[in-house]
């Protein structure tokens, strides 16, 4: 009898637990750089897009209001994943995104595969996120390692830069963007001399640079982001290495052309998913946060605005937040939007076209933040990792 | 020739570079060496002030129009300006209270400050070109050195060897020195040592800044790039023997050194090099290899 009550209070508790997850918020978790160096590229502007594609929205998804929660990450892998973590037990999370940083990225992608959360990749660049630590529950929506190397990196040796040398953020982004971009240079009859691997966030870079000069390389791969990538390209041009090299930013942001101005960036080619100049809807979203920033969006905070937006589109569709039901719904519908095509596929590698962009001269560039020219547009089956070269599980049924 | 298994060349050519980010350590140290030499305040605030100068030096570009030269003079003018009014407001009320407060002052201002010119500015950075005179570069032989680097390590070397001269080889210094030993004595002799500490915090505050208008070329202007470095530049002073001016001096280019040759030799670990040899450091000598033991 006593064993029959319990059993039966146990069963209502559930059941209003289980209402409770029904009737509450539908929260959207956003864990990113808030305040450092990739703060200015996503950071709490990221965030704000977000808040921006639920108001969209219309604020309500499933009858349910819907609530966007973001965190400071501080490029701590274990900041991210213990706040993810209390979000999905304490609040009830619905989905989280994960903002720059690929450390901080993997760390989240493990706690979202064991939660069993979609988990949406925008500002984190490691292509292992979607090939060898791939997860039913995670998407990669922006770009990726991958496609930033074939896209520029083909485009480069295909002109003529053989030798490579690279200079690499030590931590899982630069690695994988060194080992995805040496790849593509062999694959195209390319060598690469060497490497030399610099701490996050280091300000001096003129050492680094000396001993890329010394190894007689052509072109100099910067593997790295941010104001890392700034400082690096300004010691470049003072110790002359952009005279005796040619210099390869593997991942540049408008931000830090903006930033180095086009004086010094200029006829530098990069792979970018978006521009906010390249068509009407873009610019219409970009005069919108211009409005509010004075900046131009940079393509991932149009990403986060974009998978947001996805997001509770595919919610409302499949009449639900259940995490499995959600990613079918998202892996099946085409993405059509502002941002890009494309469709995402089932390791969760979203496919869209990426462009190969060259930074105008002074004289080229009209208006303020007029800095892109499209030297072309590469389909995305051809951007990113084929299914052949997949080692995701998830490819192979 | 070759030394440690890299063309001596280069090995030169890496001494050189280490000199350079030696400089910078040197004359920030030199600075928190000086006021916590002669008022007992751990300035947290250093890194904050170094990143004010750099601003103040590209503000006055940008928006004024005035340029590096005058910068060099006027940035580190209006930071000690505000060093002065800092140690008006909040410091002198602290000196007779544990140093903890005067830490946790400092670094509240820092963050601030910081917090303040993010908002303002974002964390891209701001581009800052170096002045016409200076732009170029000088083939030693051994390696191509653009010529503002050269003019920083001057700088630096001529700044922090006039500080240690004027704080301990003249009688101003005599009395400085004197003030922290026993202020109420020096005072009786018609000395101001309110006068004296305060204008000493603001020169503490200017050299950080005047630090910060020399990196403004060589790195983007940045809200970030105080905090980037305050922490190595504690270390240098801790190695170096809280207080010490010489020791600030000599341990902040050695150390710059040292980092530089683990870039070559272990890139990964020159991030970490001045703090292990910080542990090695106290570990051995708690004073600091020119600290005075207690």
């Amino acid at each position: 009898m006593k064993l029959k009550t319990l059993v039966a209070a146990m069963a209502i508790g559930f059941a209003a637990a289980a209402s409770a997850q029904n009737t509450g918020p539908v929260k959207i978790g956003f864990i990113t750089d808030m305040s450092s160096v990739y703060a200015d590229i996503d950071g709490p502007a990221g965030g704000e897009m977000i808040k921006w594609a639920a108001q969209d929205f219309g604020g309500k998804v499933l009858n349910r209001p819907i609530e966007v929660l973001t965190a400071d990450h501080q490029n701590k892998a274990d900041v991210a994943s213990s706040k993810a973590r209390e979000w999905i037990d304490k609040d009830g999370l619905s989905m989280l995104i994960g903002g720059t940083n690929s450390g901080t990225a993997l760390a989240m992608a493990k706690v979202a595969e064991e939660k069993k959360r979609p988990f949406m990749v925008i500002g984190a660049g490691s292509a292992r996120l979607t090939n060898e630590a791939c997860s039913p529950y995670t998407v990669h929506y922006a770009y990726d390692t991958v496609s930033l190397a074939k896209v520029a990196g083909t485009a480069l040796v295909k002109a003529g830069a053989k030798n490579w040398f690279f200079l690499t953020a030590d931590y899982a982004f630069g690695y994988s963007l060194e080992g995805d971009a040496s790849t593509v240079v062999k694959a195209n009859g390319g060598t690469v001399v060497g490497a030399v691997r610099h701490p996050l966030n280091a300000s001096d870079f003129s050492s680094f640079l000396l001993q890329a000069q010394s190894s007689k390389a052509q072109i100099l791969g910067l593997a790295n982001a941010g104001g890392d990538f700034t400082n690096a390209m300004k010691a470049a041009k003072e110790f002359g290495v952009n005279k005796t090299m040619k210099i390869a930013g593997l991942l540049v942001f408008i931000n830090d052309v903006h930033s180095l101005g086009l004086a010094n960036t200029e006829g530098l080619q990069l792979a970018d998913s978006w521009y906010w100049n390249q068509d009407d809807a873009s610019r219409k979203f970009a005069k919108r946060f211009f409005d509010k920033y004075k900046r131009m969006p940079s393509s991932l905070q149009a990403a986060d605005y974009s998978v947001a937006m996805n997001y509770l589109k595919a919610v409302q569709t499949a009449g639900t937040t259940d995490a499995d039901k959600v990613m079918s719904t998202l892996k099946g519908m085409k993405i059509d939007d502002f941002y890009n095509k494309g469709q995402i596929r089932a390791d969760g590698r979203m496919i869209h076209d990426m462009t190969l962009f060259q930074v105008k001269s002074a004289k080229e560039s009209t208006t303020p933040w007029d800095y892109y020219k499209v030297v072309a547009k590469i389909p995305g089956e051809q951007a990113f990792t084929t299914v052949a070269e997949s080692k995701c599980a998830l490819n192979k049924k | 020739m070759e030394i440690f298994g890299i063309p001596h060349q280069a090995f030169l050519g890496q001494l050189m570079l280490g000199l350079v980010n030696g400089a910078f350590y040197a004359m920030l140290s030199l600075g928190l060496a000086v006021i916590f030499g002669l008022l007992g305040i751990v300035n947290f605030a250093h890194g904050a002030l170094y990143m004010l100068g750099a601003f103040a030096a590209w503000i006055m570009l940008d928006k004024f129009g005035i340029n590096y030269w005058y910068a060099l003079v006027l940035a580190p003018l209006t930071v000690g300006a505000l060093g002065v009014l800092i140690e008006r407001l909040f410091l002198k009320h602290l000196y007779k209270i544990d140093p903890i407060y005067g830490l946790l002052l400092t670094l509240g201002l820092a963050l601030i400050a910081e917090g303040i010119f993010r908002e303002l500015y974002g964390v891209s950075g701001q581009n800052y070109n170096v002045p016409e005179l200076l732009s170029g570069a000088t083939n030693l032989g051994f390696m191509v050195l653009p010529n503002y680097r050269a003019w920083v390590v001057l700088v630096s070397l001529a700044v922090c060897l006039g500080t240690w001269y004027l704080i301990e080889r003249t009688r101003l210094g005599a009395y400085l020195r004197a003030g922290t030993e026993n202020a109420a004595l020096v005072q009786a002799f018609g000395i101001n040592v309110p006068l004296m500490v305060m204008l000493t915090y603001g020169a503490g505050a200017a050299l950080a800044a005047l630090a910060g208008v020399l990196a403004a070329p060589i790195i983007q202007v940045n809200p970030l790039m105080g905090s980037n470095l305050i922490i190595v530049v504690f270390a240098v002073v801790v190695i170096g023997g809280m207080g010490s001016i010489m020791g600030s001096i000599l341990t902040g280019l050695g150390l710059g050194v040292i980092e530089g040759l683990t870039r070559v030799f272990y890139p990964e670990a020159s991030s970490i090099v001045v703090f292990i040899i910080m542990v090695i450091v106290l570990m051995i000598r708690p004073a600091g290899l020119f600290g005075k033991e207690a």
